[in-house]
């Protein structure tokens, strides 16, 4: 029970990794400098899969297993341990988290070799690693914010890693500015709910929320469940705070693959799954997590439908499928969420890390327009990326299929038929934008100077961990398959201790809700099919066509492209107009004006009165004199006036 | 060694002046010489002030936590006729501050060495008055020995920002001094009218400021309240409070680094430091009666500087500004009268001198090479200086509330304790944390990101051993507070929970830890009430 009773240890691992690399890399060769940062990632991830085999041997009743290593915060009666916990729900996370880790570490070997920054790319990986372990592992909120806190530092530091260009700079920037407006949601919840359970650890937190009754109407829990929420969307970039994410893809790809795509961006889903006790007894905020999670999942799909950089498709669809998961843990299915979540995470880093492929392939070309005819000449990238896509849009089989299929059947099981018919919209759309990057990158015509550009499949270090992550997006949903016979769905089993079945299901007999289960997959794959046969006939069969509905539609089709102008709109509405507060009334007006002035003025008119007073003593006996007059008159006639 | 044990204030307080004294007979042209027994001394002041903490062998006593009255205490005659003192000691509330006043003296006279080329010998003497006066303020348990302290430390920041500062240090060094004074003499007034009501009531004479802590509370409302203002003025002044602030803005600017850094780091805390020693706990009717108008003025501060911040073209402005938006959190976290609020605002202000500090050197490193202040004459420095880029970085994010730096720990326990009071309060505290964020991340993109944009930057030396050690410390102790900041409460926790005591004596009257909501009775707790002033959530129920 070695890493049950330390469980720091998985911790300790990529921060030693960050340390080493960050303070000595510089001067080390690339093999030392790949050893460590590797080396630490993988016996992160097998120090995981050990956690799991001493994990399997605990009984339900010393879950969740919490070992408290020293105390952080003591400040009077309020106190926050460095307490790290494992249940079902940490173990799924841990697994996910370190196993893409590492695959994406070994793929970045190749990907920024020649980086001048190369040390510093790997010191920044291992130290996000270890935040999000972190985040993962804290057993009370406060500990779990620093591990929020730290992901997003590192987001910001990766994002900003080629920070000569400006835009890199600036999206870095824009990544932390935005997840610190949802972090004022967060903070003010931890508060809330510190101020209400007197403690601010799961165990305590969610043992006193069991006892209270659901609230009908917003109350305390209500509100909670709204703070965390916003720190939520700030993080997994929902609805309206998702406007970093597509910026964040000026960092390198692997970093996209990584946390942009596969771990940071769901910790917000992990909070909601985490405090899902809080959220069921608070319906209202749960349907928030609903209506935001399913508008985001069609909104930024549409976005998604005409982007043209590889890697901002891939960020929208990003976005719409943790829609998708929030979706599933507003309608009750915290399970289904964490299994999209999962699936998600293989397929996305693939994608990312294939389009990174692609990249590389081409000499730094982002621009699907610019591409066209690659599938012959880098094979295993477009295989494993067929996989993906398959994957993605929820191909019969394909881990995608079983996971969004557990969204939709709870998004319509639970009654919400709206936003499963929203969702299933969505899915029709996430097949459509996916064939579409798939056709115009691998299939056509080259776009591209064939002379100038020589394309080449990349090394082994980057299709090795494709092709593993092609075989879990395969896979990795078979884990829900027994349920297309009627049988359980095991991850939901795994994790039923923490995340409780919604209530509705109980409503249902279990043939019947077969039967539905079947009818809805249909379904789904129905609305994939016909995603899939739009991008056909528009890419492939018609190529000319696609320009000529841009035309037709121009507006539509501007107000997409242009991502509804929502960046544009939030420069004008609240950045604009806070620096001119900020510059031109506060600062020149306030402080220099009117506060200053008045200061200053005061100052000015004691040198005047000064300089008044100065010429009473002018040397002049006269003048002399006739100012003792006047004071012996003023005298005189106050004394009079006195004595009456 | 038992002298020492026994006079250890005495030597803390005296031995910079020590060392200015022996200044006073080297040739000022021996500049070298004047450097090293500058830093000499610097240093040795700092190390006689760690046996405060320190055992220093068997029968060593350091510090302790535990005990309710002042520690270390000398206490002699000095004026017998007036009934003025000569009394020294420390308490939970001093005693950080003392330790923070000796490291960044020491460190500020290390970053001056290659800095300051003028008049060597007479910077140095003054560096290391101001060290005495400051160290004065805070050790004096006197209210006389106090005002003589506060005023004399006024004299060598005067001369440090008119003679080695730059442009516009005329205008900004009388600025400084007309300001702290105006607010001084209505302090005086204050204390003169405590010394003469106590003396009416009891016949005795006395500046004791033990004995006042314990009389002044039983003055009538009325007078209080004309005593919270007299005293108000001199430390709104000094924090900087909104509106009183805008003296701080151009010191900063206008004084050599030096200055700055003991300016932000040690100075702007002897207002809190008032307010805490004195306003809160002697005068706390008049307290509660305006702790809200304190705490909207802090949470207008907090706002304002952090909105202003964001404009400036100039660093150092930017981070005179930053450092009101800080205050603010200070003086937020005491006027909310909790024992968090109080325990953090106390933390948050050694967090402000060690991160806000390592800001004025880090600009004072970059004004060393270049000789100018604006963003726009930097860019792209991570090129030439990675090693600078790394520990700005480090000292950017404790500032502005990273989780494991000592921001954070202040800001998240004065948020906490300013929660329990009103909701809305911390609401707008948390606003300032996003900003704090936007306008120091700018800052850093701007100064540090991007190609080197002029020509005369793209070698600029990377930080020196000196440079480095005058960091470095400051960047541990930032992790430090950050991660284990325990020790810091043990000591700031118990003075804290008195003053809560005096001024909310129904505060503790039931038991400080909530218990956990029954089954039935959630919505009692639940039904909080914003907007309900300084008071405690558990007297509403």
């Amino acid at each position: 029970m070695l890493l049950l009773e330390h469980l720091w240890i998985l911790l300790a691992l990529p921060l030693a990794g960050a340390a080493a690399n960050g303070l000595f890399g510089r001067h080390w060769s690339k093999r030392t400098v790949d050893a460590v940062a590797v080396g630490a990632s993988g016996l992160a991830f097998a120090a995981a899969l050990e956690l799991w085999r001493e994990f399997a041997q605990l009984t339900a009743a010393e879950l969740p297993w919490v070992r408290s290593y020293f105390s952080w915060i003591v400040a009077g009666e309020f106190r926050a341990d460095f307490a790290l916990q494992v249940d079902q729900l940490t173990l799924v996370m841990v697994l996910v988290v370190t196993g893409v880790s590492w695959l994406i570490h070994i793929y970045s070997t190749g990907y920024m070799a020649g980086d001048a920054g190369y040390a510093r790319f790997f010191a920044y990986l291992n130290l996000f690693l270890f935040f999000m372990l972190l985040l993962v592992m804290a057993a009370n909120y406060p500990l779990l914010f620093v591990g929020w806190e730290g992901v997003g530092l590192s987001s910001y530091l990766l994002i900003g890693f080629w920070f000569l260009r400006k835009s890199a700079a600036d999206a870095g920037k824009k990544a932390f500015i935005v997840n610190r407006i949802g972090d004022f949601g967060f903070l003010l919840g931890i508060f809330l709910l510190y101020w209400t359970f007197s403690a601010a650890d799961f165990r305590s937190v969610f043992a006193a929320v069991r006892q209270m009754p659901v609230e009908t109407e917003a109350g305390v829990l209500t509100a909670i469940g709204l703070l965390l929420l916003a720190g939520a969307v700030g993080k997994s970039a929902q609805l309206p705070l998702y406007v970093w994410l597509p910026d964040a893809m000026e960092g390198p790809t692997p970093v996209s693959a990584l946390i942009h795509a596969a771990t940071m961006v769901t910790a917000g889903v992990y909070v909601v799954a985490r405090s899902a006790v809080i959220f069921v007894h608070a319906p209202l905020a749960q349907d928030a997590v609903a209506v935001i999670g399913c508008l985001t999942a069609v909104y930024a799909a549409t976005i998604g439908l005409v982007q043209t950089d590889i890697k901002r498709v891939l960020a929208y669809s990003t976005i719409s499928q943790l829609g998708y998961m929030f979706l599933a843990c507003g309608v009750g299915a915290f399970a289904a969420g964490i299994f999209h979540l999962m699936t998600h995470a293989f397929f996305k880093a693939l994608l990312f890390l294939a389009a990174g492929s692609v990249i590389h392939a081409l000499g730094g070309e982002q621009d699907i327009r610019r591409m066209g005819g690659l599938r012959r000449k880098i094979p295993w990238t477009y295989g494993t990326m067929l996989v993906a896509t398959l994957a993605i849009a929820g191909a019969p089989l394909f881990s995608g299929f079983f996971s969004k299929d557990a969204i939709l059947f709870a998004a319509y099981a639970s009654g919400q038929q709206l936003l499963w018919g929203l969702g299933t919209l969505g899915a029709v759309l996430t097949a459509f934008y996916m064939f579409r990057l798939i056709f115009l990158v691998f299939h056509g015509q080259p776009r591209f100077d064939e002379q100038a550009v020589h394309v080449h499949e990349s090394p082994r270090v980057m299709t090795v961990p494709l092709v593993v992550l092609a075989v879990l997006s395969v896979v990795g949903g078979w884990l829900a398959a027994p349920k297309l016979w009627g049988g359980a769905d095991l991850l939901e089993r795994f994790l039923t201790p923490v995340l409780e079945a919604p209530a509705w299901l109980a409503a249902f007999p279990a043939e019947e809700l077969h039967a539905l289960e079947l009818r809805l997959s249909g379904a789904a794959v129905l609305a994939a099919a016909l995603g899939f046969l739009a991008a056909w006939w528009l890419y492939l069969q018609q190529p000319e066509k696609p320009a000529m509905l841009a035309a037709r539609y121009a507006a539509p089709y501007r107000l997409l492209w242009n991502k509804y102008y929502v960046d544009e709109l939030y420069a004008a509405a609240v950045v604009r107009p806070l620096l001119w507060l900020s510059e031109r009334v506060l600062w020149q007006k306030v402080d220099v004006a009117v506060i200053d002035g008045a200061a200053n003025g005061a100052a000015h008119t004691a040198r005047r009165l000064g300089d008044q007073l100065r010429r009473m003593q002018s040397g002049n006996a006269r003048s002399y004199a006739a100012w003792v007059i006047v004071g012996a008159a003023i005298v005189t006639a106050a004394l009079v006036w006195w004595v009456q | 060694m038992q002298f020492f044990q026994d006079h250890i204030l005495s030597v803390i307080l005296f031995t910079p002046t020590v060392g200015a004294i022996l200044m006073l007979f080297i040739r000022g042209d021996r500049e070298n010489v004047h450097r090293w027994m500058g830093n000499l001394f610097g240093m040795l002041g700092f190390l006689v002030s760690l046996p405060l903490v320190i055992r220093l062998g068997e029968n060593w006593n350091t510090f302790n936590p535990a005990l309710t009255d002042f520690q270390f205490v000398e206490d002699v005659e000095w004026i017998p006729s007036i009934g003025a003192r000569y009394a020294l000691g420390v308490d939970g509330i001093s005693l950080l501050l003392v330790l923070l006043t000796t490291l960044l003296g020491a460190i500020a006279i290390l970053s001056s060495w290659s800095a300051i080329t003028q008049r060597v010998k007479e910077y140095y003497i003054l560096m290391l008055l101001l060290q005495t006066g400051m160290l004065g303020v805070f050790l004096a348990l006197d209210f006389f020995l106090f005002y003589v302290f506060w005023e004399v430390m006024l004299v060598p920041m005067y001369f440090l920002i008119g003679v080695w500062g730059s442009d516009r240090r005329l205008y900004a060094a009388i600025k400084f001094f007309l300001y702290t004074l105006a607010g001084s003499v209505l302090m005086l007034l204050a204390i003169l009218g405590m010394y003469f009501t106590y003396a009416q009531q009891t016949g005795v004479y006395t500046f004791d400021i033990r004995t006042l802590l314990e009389a002044v509370p039983g003055f009538s409302p009325a007078l209080q309240q004309w005593l919270f203002w007299g005293l108000f003025f001199a430390f709104a002044i000094k924090v900087p409070m909104f509106p009183f602030h805008t003296w701080l803005p151009d010191a900063h600017t206008e004084a050599p680094t030096a200055g700055s850094v003991i300016l932000a780091g040690v100075l702007l805390k002897m207002g809190t430091y008032g307010f805490l020693r004195f306003s809160v706990p002697m005068l706390p009717d008049a307290v509660k009666e305006y702790s809200q108008i304190m705490v909207w003025v802090s949470i207008v501060a907090i706002i304002y500087g952090a909105l202003v911040c964001m404009m400036q073209k100039d660093m150092k402005k930017l981070i005179a500004y930053s450092s009101v938006s800080h205050l603010g959190f200070c003086t937020l976290g005491i006027f909310a009268l909790t024992p968090h609020g109080l325990s953090g605002s106390l933390l948050q202000q050694i967090n402000h001198g060690l991160s806000t500090g390592a800001l004025f050197l880090i600009v004072g490193v970059l004004y060393e090479r270049r000789h100018t202040r604006m963003i726009a004459d930097f860019g792209g420095l991570s090129t030439p200086m990675p090693g600078f880029a790394a520990i700005y970085l480090i000292v950017s994010l404790a500032s502005l509330g990273m989780p494991l730096l000592n921001g954070f720990i202040g800001e998240f326990t004065i948020l906490r304790g300013v929660f329990e009071v009103n909701k809305h309060w911390a609401a707008w505290g948390v606003v300032g944390i996003v900003l704090g964020a936007a306008y120091l991340l700018w800052l850093y993109q701007r100064v540090m990101f991007g190609h080197v944009t002029h020509e005369e930057n793209r070698h600029l030396p990377d930080l020196n051993l000196r440079e480095y050690a005058t960091l470095v410390p400051l960047v541990v102790l930032c992790f430090w507070i950050g991660i284990y900041p325990k020790p810091f409460f043990e000591i700031i926790d118990p003075p804290m929970h008195r003053i809560v005591n005096r001024v909310n004596p129904g505060y503790y009257l039931v038991d400080p830890v909530k218990p956990l909501p029954a089954p039935s009775a959630e919505t009692g707790t639940t039904s909080a009430t914003p907007g309900s002033a300084a008071v405690p959530p558990q007297e509403q129920r």
